[in-house]
């Protein structure tokens, strides 16, 4: 199933939860902030949130800045 | 001599320097001028992550647990995507507080400054603390206090130029009329000019570049640093008038051969 993850398409096996795609990814979830289908979701939601096909995900951290 | 306390929506800095964290040669450099500087808040961007490359070492890694992160909006050219990147700043981090930024124009990075104020105005209907980068405009100042800015941020010359405080006057006339604290944000270059901005009263002095591009990063902060205290030590001690002419610092009489 194909989601838009960052602005780009990414191909995901089959629906998982937001936690589940973190792992899958080598991400901390401490470090990062995401929106799912514009909607931004707390922290303690991840292991309930399902992604799911047609899905828009971003994945923002922070990075050095002025 | 005391001063006033550093406050900003309620929270005392005893640092009156604010730097960034971008454009370092290395993470480890940025935390050694950190280190200098005596900054206790710091500006972060917000931004996706590389979700192909999961090497690059994390920013959060390299600064001191006890500075405070400022989260930006940069890049942002509207208010709605200001907002977005505002709220999800707040999702990533510890705090209520952004820098908020709405730029109107690619190449000078000037702020919008009609787009800021509405952006002000809903963001702090949703809880923020709201530090935006504004120009040397008393008036859009005033309308940002107005709309419930916790500071007012205005840019002494565009962001990275180093050209210093490009309108001097406007700066003191921008202290005169705010009754939040205000910070001179982006066109510092050198030491003398964060001393200048205290001179003129700024409450504080904010920047990236003048260090980070520094030849020497560490050093330059730690100038900074004295900078900002010089600066405002010699605004707190009511300075000279200027004339147009000399006044003798020596006696008149008593010169032998007269």
């Amino acid at each position: 199933m194909t989601i838009t993850l960052n602005g780009e398409r990414f191909e995901l096996e089959r629906p998982m939860s937001v936690t589940a795609l973190l792992t899958q990814l080598d991400i901390d979830p401490r470090r990062v902030a995401i929106e799912h289908n514009l909607n931004i979701i707390k922290r303690q939601t991840y292991p309930d949130v399902l992604i799911g096909d047609g899905d828009t995900l971003e994945i923002v951290n922070f990075v050095g800045g002025g | 001599m005391t001063d006033t306390p550093f406050v900003i929506a309620g929270r005392t800095f005893k640092s009156r320097l604010i730097v960034g964290t971008g454009k370092y040669s290395s993470h480890a450099v940025m935390a050694q001028a950190h280190a200098a500087s005596g900054a206790e808040m710091v500006t972060v961007a917000v931004r996706r992550v590389n979700i192909s490359d999961r090497s690059k070492e994390s920013l959060l890694d390299y600064i001191d647990e006890r500075i405070f992160l400022l989260p930006n909006t940069a890049g942002c050219y509207t208010a709605d995507d200001a907002i977005r990147t505002a709220r999800l700043g707040r999702e990533a981090g510890l705090s209520d507080w952004v820098k908020l930024e709405v730029i109107g124009d690619e190449r000078t990075l000037f702020p919008d400054n009609e787009a800021l104020i509405e952006a002000t105005r809903v963001l702090v209907k949703d809880g923020f603390i709201v530090l935006p980068y504004t120009n040397d405009d008393p008036i859009a100042c005033r309308k940002l206090e107005d709309a419930g800015a916790s500071a007012v941020m205005p840019l002494g010359a565009p962001i990275g130029s180093g050209l210093g405080i490009q309108n001097a006057n406007n700066i003191r006339i921008i202290r005169e009329f705010s009754k939040v604290p205000v910070i001179v944000d982006a066109g510092v270059g050198t030491a003398s000019d964060a001393a200048l901005a205290m001179e003129l009263g700024a409450d504080g002095v904010l920047m990236n570049t003048a260090i980070a591009g520094a030849e020497q990063p560490v050093a330059m902060a730690e100038a900074m640093k004295h900078a900002v205290i010089a600066g405002r030590l010699a605004y707190l001690s009511g300075r000279i008038p200027k004339k147009m002419y000399a006044t003798a610092s020596s006696p008149l009489q008593g010169v032998v051969g007269t």
